[in-house]
């Protein structure tokens, strides 16, 4: 267990130190720096821009140094827990970013809950009540729940609360807490304004994980050994519960892996169209003004998200399933 | 002994088939000696919603293509007195009279109190639908010059099946012509990655070693990432000074390059397990490249598998390119794509007096639904040896 636990965590290092070279490279595609765009965009408003100050600024901040150099403070400034600076906002990231971390990993917890609650029963009544009318009706509900893109579906709830409540559904706490300290009351009003975006996010993913826990435990269902249970009188309730649900649950965790990237996306695209106070909203403005460091910082996030989340996964699975564990990771 | 009751001794002339009874009927004979690709369409008949959502596929593709002939304006024709202007009905039946089919005037009015425009049906001006009639110029698909439409308003009337958007333009002609665009990002999409899944897929999975290694640890990293930041990164780095049209081709090369993982990973673990087969053996006995076994042997023994699996992973791009777009991140107008026109939509408050803006909605919740089951249907069908 030791072992497959370290060979785990060194893949999950090797996979982070990739990533960062990856986003390092994606934030510093666009031609030019945030420095450059600023100083066109100044002088096409008849600005005069000091030269010197210019400068100044870029050795300040390193911008003239090689790619390699550049990489290197931002990684070990990461490490060290500082990250980098923001231009836009003339401010530190860690100062401008406030608690959209904090927020943004609240969001996307709460989200994967909400997925397992809402597919864990649903699913099991769809297998044991297969081809029922219940069933069809929520395989609809499903397939409708999948096709709807997340962003979508908050416009469309952003446009019925609006015309039913008047309204607007777009915030994670009521306005008086924002940049607020955190407090008791802050913290209940974000769980109050959770409901309507993990929602939003988690339809999709529910609707998968209902069809695949549907697909696993119907599976089970039809093996020789439940049929024995039956012949042996054992109560259904009991022998559902016993075995074949059990059997079942592994894509509960295994499908982690798959889910969370999906999830982490969502939530930035449905925070950005509901201007939640995650880094949804500023991960696009940030992108789209070249904040290079404010925008590496968040990807790296949110990558770190995913990679840390399925790394929980894996050990879990293993903790959970012998196979995984004394099979060395080696069937997959 | 010899009674007359005796049957007299009977010899058939036709000839003797000792297989006769192993013989087939044409019918069986046409269903044993039926193609795969025969016998997966047959399959995939049975499957009544797949084929019911590859017509309406089918049908979308031929309306984005002749979309210039099919709609009344153009993408660009502005009518600046009918800015915000509510779908019109088309009627058939004026005061109990059968006049064919025809949309009653609209009169505008605005609301001194909310600054809300308010467009009135005026139930005395009937407008009939002209059909094969005279309309905006337009040159199609950039080549033909022509006038000439399917369906086009009264002279001096107005044909706004979905509404107009806040500068007078046609909803419902804008809609199509955006089919057009996102209608097609995700086929070349799609192509691209193809391409891309099938080339690393299968150098993965035919050489094996360190090569299937590095592969497989690319492949892990590309799926570990959430998607949509790194689109939204990669399209937020296109320069802003490109064309329209590479811009397209942009997005599009950015969708496939993190799409393609899915389809690498399920060409490798098919090679694996073919290339040991003995055709391959023979094959390679004979002396054949690696290439030649992997094309001409190995990849049309799945081909089927993948294209069920490109199918369905087909909505996810154009779901991709939707939220790109609606985001200002991937295409700008003057392209417009169902995300461009959802654009629209982003101000809740114009959306809550003018609703038909969240029309482009529906296109894209179709368009997904149907690649769905169609792929569902396809992958259903791509083994037909299995029963």
């Amino acid at each position: 267990m030791l072992n497959y636990f370290a060979r785990r965590l060194l893949t999950m290092v090797i996979t982070l130190v990739v990533i960062s070279a990856l986003v390092f490279i994606i934030i510093q595609l666009p031609p030019g720096d945030y420095l450059t765009t600023q100083i066109a965009e100044l002088e096409s408003q008849g600005e005069m821009v000091d030269r010197e100050k210019i400068e100044h600024l870029r050795q300040q901040y390193g911008l003239d140094r090689p790619p390699i150099e550049q990489y290197w403070d931002w990684v070990t400034g990461l490490v060290r827990g500082d990250l980098g600076f923001s231009f836009e906002h003339n401010l530190p990231v860690s100062d401008v970013v406030g608690d959209r971390l904090l927020l943004s990993l609240v969001l996307n917890f709460s989200t994967i809950l909400f997925i397992y609650i809402v597919a864990f029963p649903i699913g099991v009544y769809s297998a044991t009540h297969q081809y029922s009318w219940s069933d069809h009706g929520l395989t609809l509900l499903g397939f409708l729940g999948l096709a709807t893109p997340n962003f979508l579906l908050a416009l469309i709830l952003m446009y019925l609360a609006n015309v039913w409540f008047g309204t607007s559904v777009g915030s994670m706490m009521a306005e008086e807490f924002i940049g607020q300290p955190w407090t008791w009351g802050k913290a209940v009003s974000v769980a109050e304004h959770l409901a309507v975006p993990v929602f939003v996010i988690g339809t999709s993913g529910t609707a998968g994980m209902i069809r695949r826990l549907r697909a696993n435990l119907l599976d089970e269902l039809q093996k020789q050994y439940v049929v024995t249970g039956r012949a042996k009188g054992l109560p259904r309730g009991r022998l559902l519960v016993k075995y074949p649900l059990r059997m079942s649950l592994n894509p509960f965790i295994a499908d982690i892996g798959s889910m969370l990237p999906q999830v982490v996306s969502g939530s930035v695209i449905v925070s950005a169209v509901m201007s939640l106070e995650t880094t949804g909203p500023m991960l696009l403005t940030a992108l789209q003004s070249q904040d290079t460091f404010l925008a590496g910082s968040f990807l790296m996030f949110l990558a770190m998200l995913t990679v840390i989340g399925m790394f929980l996964s894996d050990v879990l699975l293993a903790l959970l399933d012998p196979r995984i564990r004394l099979g060395g990771g080696a069937g997959r | 002994m010899n009674g007359p009751d005796r049957l007299e001794h009977f010899v058939s002339a036709a000839p003797f088939d000792v297989y006769e009874t192993e013989a087939l009927t044409p019918e069986q004979e046409r269903y044993f000696m039926a193609s795969q690709w025969r016998m997966m369409w047959w399959r995939l008949k049975k499957h009544k919603l797949a084929v019911f959502s590859g017509l309406v596929l089918l049908a979308s593709y031929l309306a984005v293509a002749f979309v210039e002939i099919l709609v009344p304006y153009n993408l660009h024709t502005r009518d600046a007195d009918h800015i915000y202007a509510p779908p019109q009905r088309v009627h058939l039946f004026h005061q109990g009279e059968f006049r064919g089919p025809f949309v009653y005037g609209l009169v505008f009015e605005l609301d001194l109190e909310t600054l809300r425009r308010v467009y009135h049906e005026d139930t005395e001006d009937v407008q009939p639908l002209r059909f094969f009639c005279t309309g905006d110029p337009y040159s199609f698909w950039g080549l033909i010059d022509s006038d000439k439409h399917l369906v086009c308003p009264a002279e001096g009337g107005t044909l706004y099946l979905l509404g107009t958007d806040r500068l007078g333009r046609d909803m419902a002609s804008r809609l199509i012509y955006g089919g057009r665009i996102s209608l097609t990002v995700g086929l070349i999409g799609i192509t691209l990655s193809f391409l891309l899944g099938i080339t690393i897929g299968g150098v993965a999975g035919y050489f094996g070693g360190w090569i299937d290694n590095a592969v497989q640890r690319i492949i892990e990293v590309l799926r570990s990432l959430p998607e949509l930041p790194l689109w939204m990164a990669l399209s937020a780095a296109l320069p802003v000074t490109w064309s329209p049209i590479l811009v397209y081709f942009g997005i599009t090369l950015i969708l496939a390059l993190l799409d393609w993982p899915g389809l690498a990973r399920a060409v490798r673990s098919k090679l694996l397990a073919l290339r040991e087969e003995d055709f391959c053996q023979a094959a390679r006995l004979m002396g054949a490249p690696p290439s030649r076994i992997i094309g001409r042997h190995l990849l049309p023994n799945f081909m089927s598998h993948l294209i069920a699996s490109a199918t369905l992973s087909i909505p996810s791009m154009i779901l991709a390119e939707t939220a790109l777009s609606f985001l200002g991140l991937g295409l700008r107008p003057p392209i417009t794509s169902w995300g461009v026109l959802l654009t629209e939509a982003q101000n809740i408050e114009a959306v809550t007096l003018y609703p038909w803006l969240l029309m482009p909605m529906v296109p894209v919740v179709i368009t997904v639904l149907a690649f769905n089951f169609l792929g569902d249907g396809l992958r259903d069908a791509a083994d037909p040896y299995a029963h």
